[in-house]
């Protein structure tokens, strides 16, 4: 007649954040590869061409990795002091940076020594970039000021005076061969054109701005500065769009995903951060070990690259699509299409008579068990699969059907030590949790009248026993304090809603659910005590 | 010898038994019927496609047992309540009235009847010798031995065995407790056929098989223990060679005889075993169990065929419900699973599991039961809500949500929600809403709060699930009952004596109404043109009717309604009332005072659950009373049973087509009826037939099937059955079919037996 029915497994919605569609993409990582540097890695700028090696500027030198080299393929180490901001010109062929001397230099990817120096600023040149059109050099320095020099001749062709403070950052626009927008300490964002002698635009951030990123429409550019990443449209005139405030510490550095859907930051806080570009939400979140000063996205998304304060480059490697599918499917192989199909192909014919098998049931070993009431057996077996499987819920669903059979006590009862404590190490390891303790706490409290007889006959059984006790008490301590956060939470909400007459609701609501999550969970520690 | 005064059937013979329900206890014909008995009719079953060939009919009580005569195997007696046994050759449903007898007692006796030879139908039986006195009324506990030598019967502690040629019974008794605490009463005995064996089943499940009996002293006995609970019943196989035992644990045992040790298992038959019995020729086994069942069993102890009527659970914890799919009249079932009746079809359609637990046949467990149980306006979705309770303090509560999946056409479970609620859930309902975008469900529960479930949408991992939305409270007061207004666009909840209208969509009170003092019992919305009503009532014996658009009290009257529902395919609203035992029925349109129908004294005791179900074909009835029930048929159920309750005199005031369907139709509604009706049915039945000879003569001849079918139909509906006069008076016009669902929901009922009881011993005309 019916078959029986196997114990049923209750899923558990898993905890924690959502698995989404990003969380999916930018997880989707291989560890990193960590590179030491000699000192702080300050900037870190891609080759637009193939095969985008990047360079890495840190302390007095500037490195250049290939794509999945673990060391430099070319280092340039003739500066005086520390260097600043090395960025490849977009041909990739020239390669700038700054330098805490004053001097710019112009450097040819395939020699050593600089093929230009630029000097006139006066001191430490944090920001270089070359402009669209190639041949121009725009530096913004210690001195306040930014010029424009020209590099076939290393003349100056223009210098703007406008900030009052240190230039810590800039961008030159990759459509436009005369703009370029500085970011300043003095809490300001200029838009420059080489045309006219001043600024056009001027943004003000509000904090000292330390990074600073055009949309590759340049329609948007968004600052960094302080905690708040803001996005400015350029197109209104530099009117504020968003102010983001997701860092707790400075935000040190931006950059954009290859299309352009997903904002990075990095900040002094260790973290990085990914928004959504419609609706500037934080959609993932990468740790790093130390405070991040400067980010790079490859092209393609295909690494992220860190550079931290510690003078650690951590380089994350996109993975392949073989090897993302092979941790979805990391158990044994299945066998091939081959045997499933087998013999399924096969067309009836007409005067054929369908056989039909009968569907073999496949009972686990604690439902076999189960199905012949040998319950000591299959809370063994069960205690085994859960373990095995690091399924808890597995063992809690059978010691939860002995307990409906009404047989657990039966089952608890008549071990040796052996198999006793590796219940009880069962039952210690999961009954804090809140999933799964009203069914452990009633079976912890059976074992411990049957086997209150035997107490101080066995050392492990007396240890583990003591675990238990120690670990309840501190399970109490930790719902006392969560019931008083509760109070004063519920002294906030109370303060913090307006008297209205029929708002009862709305204000039960809150009450409702949070009473009901830790009553569910402190009150069977209570009754174990 | 004889008593008079109360009359009682005594069961004769081996086989007696004691029917109520559907189908209660079967026994073999041959490999290819199944008799038995069920209500006041024996039922032919055939073995093979589980249809039922043959209602016999002609008892006009209860039908307690059937059995085969030795001597033709295509006859079979049957006894009744009424005080007749009869004689039926069941191939070609002839009823042969063999005798009444007129023999009983106030303690149970067993009496022989020595069987008249007579030609007449109808034989009194005046010729009795009293054989046992004081025998079990369990009709299992008494056999024929073989060859009918001898007869065994056992009560309590006693075994009787009496011998017919040395007319002398031997008694054996056993101690009250053996050493281990088992209870040595006994429960049923069987025969063996061939040897002078006695198998018995005693309360602890144990099974001894007594030999030597003849002696006084020298009798022994063997036991045989499998059975965790009393053994329910025992039989043993035409040639002796297997014992069949059953009980509780609904696991049938069949022991070899004489080879005790090698059993043979059938597992999970459903419920418990309440009789067995084997065809003639050994190859067919059948049980009967206590959820209105019998399976038949092939020999080699597989299942060959089940066949199942309305099953009969504990009780109706669920509230009766109709699946807007099937029209199927829904309600509990088997322990944990939800069965849908057909009710057009009178037929069960599928049980569906909801609890998902292998059951455990043991008595005193507590099992998970589905108490609550609520479907959607499109039957798209049904929640159930399942509930145990082992201490008092604790309570295992899970709310389900299962959707209706058009594949395989039946629900799959979506969502489970463990703990929904921190006490009981005491109503839950859908909303009705037109637009099928947001399917909200509301549950009200003890703890003082009511939370509405919705569906999120499907995520990329997994499909769409439900979450809570909302969780509501009104001034910590416990809520009783929710309900949706026909649109959807209002929700009331009742917290006591306060009513709380809430918005849906935004979770805003709205208002709040109130009649004190009494707490609000029932709630309900008016349906369609009366949607702005809101009815309530409360247990201070008042029924009020709020006008939602002024939020004002419309009207409000004085009556102690113990049930409320509306009807969703008209205006109309039934409310039954409780008044001295007895429920009368209301029915009325929220927008007018005066009731449209009423009738007293719908039937003994408290209507718990109702609904109204859809007709499949609307009636056009222009009578004002019967009016209401031109879209619907009002099913409740009371204590005791689930009644029908539908007009079938409207029915037949419908037009008919021609005479034929005239004198078919009316034959046909003749036969449906089986609590048939009435003298005011007789009465129109005159001007019907009338109308129908009319229309006879005026129909052309070739239109009419031939004058030899039709004859002794038109004859026969001139006549005034016999049948129908005996009819009590009680069933009056509306009651037409009621199933029998039911009985140990009331042990009022079972101990009083009424149906035991014939008042007169009627069939002395």
């Amino acid at each position: 007649m019916a078959s029986f029915k196997p114990t049923k497994i209750p899923i558990y919605p898993k905890l924690g954040e959502k698995v989404t569609q990003d969380t999916v993409y930018w997880k989707n990582y291989k560890a990193p590869v960590q590179i030491k540097e000699f000192g702080a890695v300050t900037n870190i700028h891609f080759s637009p061409v193939a095969p985008h090696n990047y360079a890495v500027t840190a302390f007095t030198r500037i490195h250049i990795y290939g794509p999945f080299s673990q060391e430099p393929v070319k280092s340039f180490t003739r500066f005086k002091d520390t260097a600043y901001c090395g960025r490849y010109r977009s041909d990739g062929q020239l390669l700038v940076a700054g330098c805490e001397d004053s001097v710019v230099r112009l450097f040819d990817v395939s020699g050593k020594v600089a093929l230009r120096m630029f000097k006139g600023h006066t001191k430490a040149v944090h920001v270089t970039d070359f402009t669209s059109e190639r041949y121009h050099i725009f530096t913004g320095s210690d001195d306040y000021t930014c010029r424009l020099w020209d590099i076939p001749n290393a003349t100056e062709l223009n210098t703007y005076q406008e900030h009052t403070d240190y230039i810590r950052c800039g961008v030159t626009s990759k459509l436009n061969r005369d703009l370029f927008i500085t970011g300043s300490y003095d809490h300001t964002l200029k838009l420059f054109d080489a045309r006219v002698d001043k600024s056009v635009i001027t943004m003000d951030h509000g904090q000292p701005v330390e990074s600073v990123l055009l949309y590759p429409s340049e329609g948007l550019v968004v600052s960094a500065g302080g905690r708040y990443v803001k996005v400015w449209d350029l197109l209104k005139g530099g009117q504020p769009l968003v102010s983001l405030k997701n860092h707790h510490k400075t935000v040190t550095s931006l950059c954009l995903s290859s299309n352009g859907q997903r904002l990075l930051s990095a900040s002094l806080d260790r973290h990085v951060k990914v928004y959504n570009t419609t609706n500037f939400r934080v959609v993932h979140n990468f740790d790093y070990a130390a405070s991040v000063l400067s980010l790079a996205l490859a092209p393609d998304d295909e690494s992220i690259i860190v550079g931290m304060t510690n003078g650690v480059l951590s380089i994350k490697h996109r993975k392949s699509p073989e090897e993302s599918k092979e941790v979805s499917h990391q158990q044994r192989r299945r066998p091939s299409y081959r045997v499933f199909v087998k013999g399924k192909n096969y067309m009836p014919k007409q005067d054929d008579y369908l056989v039909s098998k009968p569907v073999r049931e496949y009972l686990t070993k604690y439902d076999k068990h189960l199905k012949k009431f040998n319950i000591s057996k299959a809370l063994d077996s069960a205690l085994q699969a859960g373990n095995r499987q690091r399924k808890p819920e597995v063992t809690v669903a059978v010691i939860k059907e002995l307990d409906r059979r009404g047989t657990l006590k039966n089952a608890l009862a008549g071990r040796d030590e052996k198999a006793l404590s590796e219940l009880l190490h069962f039952i210690t390891k999961n009954m804090v949790d809140f999933r799964f303790a009203p069914v452990l706490v009633p079976a912890a409290n059976m074992i411990l009248d049957i086997y209150r007889s035997v107490i101080g006959q066995s050392p492990v059984v007396d240890r583990q026993l003591l675990y238990l006790q120690d670990l309840l008490q501190k399970e109490i301590n930790y719902q006392q304090e969560l019931l008083d956060v509760l109070g004063m939470l519920d002294t906030l909400f109370a303060s913090s809603v307006p008297r209205k007459e029929l708002l009862c609701s709305s204000s039960s609501r809150t009450n409702g659910l949070a009473q009901g999550e830790t009553a569910s969970t402190a009150r069977p520690e209570l009754q174990a005590t | 010898m004889v008593e008079h005064g109360d009359i009682r059937v005594v069961h004769r013979g081996g086989i007696a038994r004691y029917c109520r329900f559907l189908c209660e206890r079967g026994i073999f014909c041959c490999c290819r019927f199944l008799l038995c008995g069920s209500g006041y009719e024996v039922k032919v079953f055939s073995t093979s496609t589980e249809e039922c060939i043959h209602d016999l009919r002609a008892h006009t009580d209860l039908v307690t047992g059937v059995l085969l005569r030795p001597s033709n195997h295509l006859q079979a007696y049957s006894c009744s309540t009424d005080g007749t046994v009869r004689l039926w050759d069941y191939t070609d449903v002839c009823n042969r009235l063999m005798f009444a007898m007129m023999c009983v007692f106030a303690e149970f006796q067993l009496v022989a009847v020595h069987l008249p030879q007579s030609g007449d139908q109808l034989v009194e039986a005046r010729e009795f010798s009293a054989v046992l006195s004081d025998v079990s009324s369990n009709p299992a506990a008494t056999s024929f031995g073989r060859g009918g030598e001898y007869i065994a019967s056992a009560k309590g502690l006693q075994l009787e065995v009496y011998f017919f040629k040395k007319q002398k019974p031997y008694r054996f008794f056993l101690k009250e407790d053996n050493k281990k605490g088992g209870k040595n009463t006994f429960t049923c005995l069987a025969c063996h056929p061939k040897d002078d064996c006695i198998a018995t089943g005693h309360e602890d499940g144990k099974i001894r098989l007594w030999r030597n009996f003849n002696h006084k002293k020298e009798y022994t006995y063997t036991t045989l223990h499998w059975h965790h609970s009393a053994v329910s019943s025992l039989c043993f196989t035409p040639e002796g060679t297997n014992l069949l035992s059953g009980g509780i644990e609904s696991v049938l045992v069949q022991w070899r005889y004489n080879q005790e040790s090698q059993r043979d298992f059938l597992p999970r038959l459903g419920a418990a075993i309440t009789h067995i019995a084997v065809s003639p020729d050994g190859a067919l086994f059948c049980t009967s169990h206590s959820d209105n069942k019998i399976t038949i069993i092939r020999s080699s102890i597989q299942v060959s065929a089940v066949i199942q009527g309305l099953v009969k659970g504990d009780s109706v914890r669920t509230d009766l419900m109709v699946d807007p799919r099937s029209k199927a009249l829904v309600l509990n079932g088997k322990p944990g699973h939800l069965q849908f009746y057909s009710l057009q079809r009178d037929k069960l359609l599928y049980n569906l599991d909801i609890v998902q637990q292998e059951y455990i046949h043991q008595s005193g467990l507590e099992q998970f039961e589905v108490v609550k149980a609520a479907f959607d306006a499109y039957g798209n979705w049904l929640a159930t809500v399942e509930e145990r309770k082992q201490k008092p303090t604790e309570l295992e509560l899970n709310l389900k949500l299962w959707a209706f999946d058009e594949q395989t056409q039946s629900f799959m479970l979506n969502t489970t929600i463990s703990a929904p609620h921190e006490a009981r859930i005491t109503a839950m309902c859908f909303c009705h809403s037109t637009d099928s975008q947001t399917t909200v469900l509301v549950s009200v529960s003890k703890d003082g709060h009511f939370k509405a479930w919705q569906l999120a949408p499907a995520t990329h991992t997994e499909g769409p699930s439900w979450s809570c939305d909302f969780v509501g409270a009104y001034h910590s007061l416990v809520p009783e009952c929710c309900c949706f207004s026909a649109d959807g666009s209002l929700l009331a909840v009742s917290f006591q004596e306060v009513v709380t209208v809430w918005s849906p969509a935004s979770w805003e009170l709205l208002t709040t109404l109130s009649q004190p003092p009494g707490a609000i019992r029932n709630l309900c919305f008016g349906q369609l043109t009366c949607s702005k009503y809101l009815l309530g009532t409360t247990d201070k014996n008042l029924l009020c009717c709020w006008n939602l658009l002024t939020c004002s009290l419309e009207w409000s009257t004085s009556m102690d309604v113990s049930l409320l529902l509306s009807d969703p395919f008209s205006e109309n609203m039934a409310a039954f009332c409780c008044q001295a035992g007895c429920t009368d029925l209301f029915v009325f349109k929220p927008s007018e005072p005066r009731p449209l129908f009423s009738h007293k004294a719908v039937c003994l005791g408290k209507v718990t659950r109702a609904v109204f179900a859809p007709r499949e074909k609307m009636l056009e009835s222009c009578e004002e009373t019967s009016q209401w029930l031109n879209h619907s048929q009002l099913y409740f159920v009371t204590q005791y049973m689930v009644n029908t309750q539908h007009n079938e005199l409207v029915i037949s005031d419908s037009v008919a087509m021609t005479p034929f369907s005239v004198l078919l139709g009316k034959r046909s509604q003749q036969e449906g009826q089986e609590a048939a009706s009435s003298l005011l049915a007789e009465r129109t039945q005159l001007p019907q037939g009338s109308a129908a000879v009319r229309e006879l003569l005026q129909t052309p001849a070739h239109v009419l099937p031939s004058t030899s079918f039709l004859c002794s139909m038109f004859v026969e509906s001139l006549l005034i059955s016999k049948q129908i006069k005996r009819k009590e008076k009680k069933a009056a016009q509306y009651t037409t079919t009621s199933l029998w669902l039911n009985n140990t929901l009331c042990p009022k009922l079972s101990r009083q037996k009424p149906s035991l009881y014939c008042p007169t011993p009627i069939l002395h005309d």
